[in-house]
């Protein structure tokens, strides 16, 4: 089956956080010790929504110590797609799920002199495993945690209490912003930069980094894309020999899945690269939206990656 | 020009012409003709002047002799250091790199024994490897770690050789170790002592 190994687990508890963020803890089924993560590990979890199948990305944010359980916390997006007001609606203690084994795209380099933590919103979540990885592993690190308003700023308050001097909060409401060009310019040799935000905060941390001669290889990111809604489009199967219509709120991964085609995939979110696919004939336009392909591979439209990928145009035929 | 390295194994370094790129220091350590990349990196330069005002130099002669510290002196740069010699240049290496600021840029040029252990420290600090530029230039002599006694021996001229600490003659492999900075030499004589092919030189 395609997406790795499977988690059966138990709801063991939902927490309000605050207005639009709910904390998701889950365990084995059978009790047992949950697999072993790293820091800024994501789980894909599998929701059943009344016969939609949604699977979305979240990182693990509980420590990577605790194995006895993995904790999440979503962000309510009502505009969304639905995976997110799913989680928050319908999933309560005592249900059972289904997570994918965890991934890590997004680790420490563990080679750092300092890690520069960079966080917008629910950005925060892989940083909370990571800080509690380096708690327990010992590291120098840095926290820039920015937040639309107090209220909104997910564990600000726990982050702070135990690392008053590493973590820094800013406010959005508040006229409040990272200086980034001040903190990009202090760092001592050695040091990696990571970001997990918005899209707009992750390409002004990066592009400012790379200007001031920040190398690539100390920079890391994370964004999950959505796969985003668009016109319904028509696809041919090539190795399956099926055609299929992705509907508009549908990705092209989803709905071969609904067409009983078992395509590869793993983070759902146009990061990973293993749904990567080969394209056959593209007469019309690839409506490219992943990270993984590089400017020249989206440019050759000879591949696609199913997962938040679209198309306009009369034939697109992929071998899948 | 570059020194060609002719590509074998994956563990042996290759090296490209230095480019330069936008950093706030520009730390530019060199050892013999290695002097001649850095000039002509500062040469292909948009932003010359810029870059030198912001280019710390430190050099050492190289194995063979040549000594091109007037020259570089010569340049207008902001800090220009050298060193008689590689081991006595690298505490200098190491007290910058405890000062120096992520945006600081890295070149080395000049021979595979400079350019492995000014890369070893630069390492060290956590700065990724792989955006580290480094040009080879000059002398092509190794430095060579003898697999068996650990010991060291610097510009190694011919292959085989004998080891200049445990005196076991040693085939030069271009097996290289970034850890250690140097390349690994095996005991060519093992299955029969004394069977040893005559010494050729393959390194200037």
């Amino acid at each position: 089956m395609s997406g790795g190994a499977k988690l059966r687990v138990r709801v063991d508890s939902v927490t309000p956080v605050n207005d639009l963020i709910k904390r998701f803890r889950f365990v084995a089924l059978d009790g047992s010790d949950l697999p072993a993560f790293s820091g800024g590990a994501h789980t894909v979890v599998e929701m059943d929504d009344h016969g939609t199948r949604r699977l979305n990305p979240y990182s693990l944010m509980s420590s990577p110590a605790d194995r006895s359980a993995y904790e999440i916390s979503v962000r309510r997006d009502d505009q969304g797609r639905g995976g997110s007001l799913f989680m928050h609606r319908h999933v309560t203690p005592g249900m059972e799920m289904t997570l994918s084994y965890p991934v890590n795209l997004f680790p420490l380099d563990t080679r750092a002199r300092k890690h520069l933590m960079i966080a917008g919103g629910i950005g925060i979540t892989p940083f909370l495993a990571q800080i509690a990885q380096l708690d327990q592993f010992g590291g120098r690190f840095e926290l820039h945690y920015a937040a639309r308003s107090r209220v909104l700023g997910a564990y600000m308050d726990r982050l702070t209490a135990a690392h008053p001097s590493q973590v820094h909060c800013y406010f959005d409401e508040e006229n409040q912003a990272i200086d980034l060009s001040r903190l990009l310019a202090t760092q001592p040799i050695g040091t990696h930069l990571y970001v997990c935000g918005p899209k707009g905060m992750i390409n002004w941390v990066l592009s400012s980094a790379e200007a001031m001669g920040w190398p690539r290889l100390a920079l890391h990111h994370e964004e999950f894309l959505a796969p985003g809604t668009g016109l319904p489009f028509e696809v041919q199967l090539a190795a399956s020999g099926k055609t299929i219509t992705v509907g508009t709120t549908q990705s092209l991964l989803e709905a071969m899945e609904a067409a009983g085609v078992d395509a590869p995939y793993l983070c759902r979110g146009g990061a990973c690269g293993q749904c990567e696919t080969n394209v056959h004939k593209c007469d019309g336009k690839i409506l490219h939206r992943d990270h993984w392909l590089s400017p020249e591979e989206h440019a050759a439209n000879a591949k696609i990656m199913p997962c938040v990928s679209r198309f306009e145009g009369k034939t697109l035929v992929i071998d899948r | 020009m570059l020194t060609p390295v002719t590509p074998t194994i994956r563990s042996r370094p290759v090296y490209a012409p230095l480019e330069p790129r936008p950093g706030r220091l520009h730390l530019m350590v060199a050892d013999g003709e290695g002097a001649d990349a850095l000039i002509e990196l500062l040469a292909k330069a948009n932003n010359r002047s810029e870059i030198l005002s912001s280019a710390h130099v430190i050099y050492a002669p190289g194995p063979n002799g040549t000594d091109r510290s007037d020259v570089l002196k010569a340049l207008g740069l902001r800090q220009f250091f050298r060193a008689p010699t590689i081991p006595a240049l690298l505490p200098r290496l190491v007290r910058v790199l405890a000062d120096a600021h992520m945006g600081t840029q890295f070149y080395l040029a000049g021979t595979e024994g400079l350019i492995g252990q000014a890369e070893r420290e630069i390492m060290a600090t956590g700065f990724p490897m792989g955006a580290i530029q480094k040009e080879h230039r000059g002398s092509t002599v190794r430095r060579v770690q003898c697999v068996h006694c650990k010991g060291i021996t610097e510009n190694v001229a011919t292959d085989p050789f004998k080891c200049s600490h445990c005196g076991l003659n040693l085939f030069v492999r271009d097996h290289y170790s970034r850890r250690i900075a140097a390349f690994q030499g095996v005991n060519i004589d093992a299955e029969d002592p004394g069977q040893v092919p005559e010494p050729v030189v393959r390194f200037k």
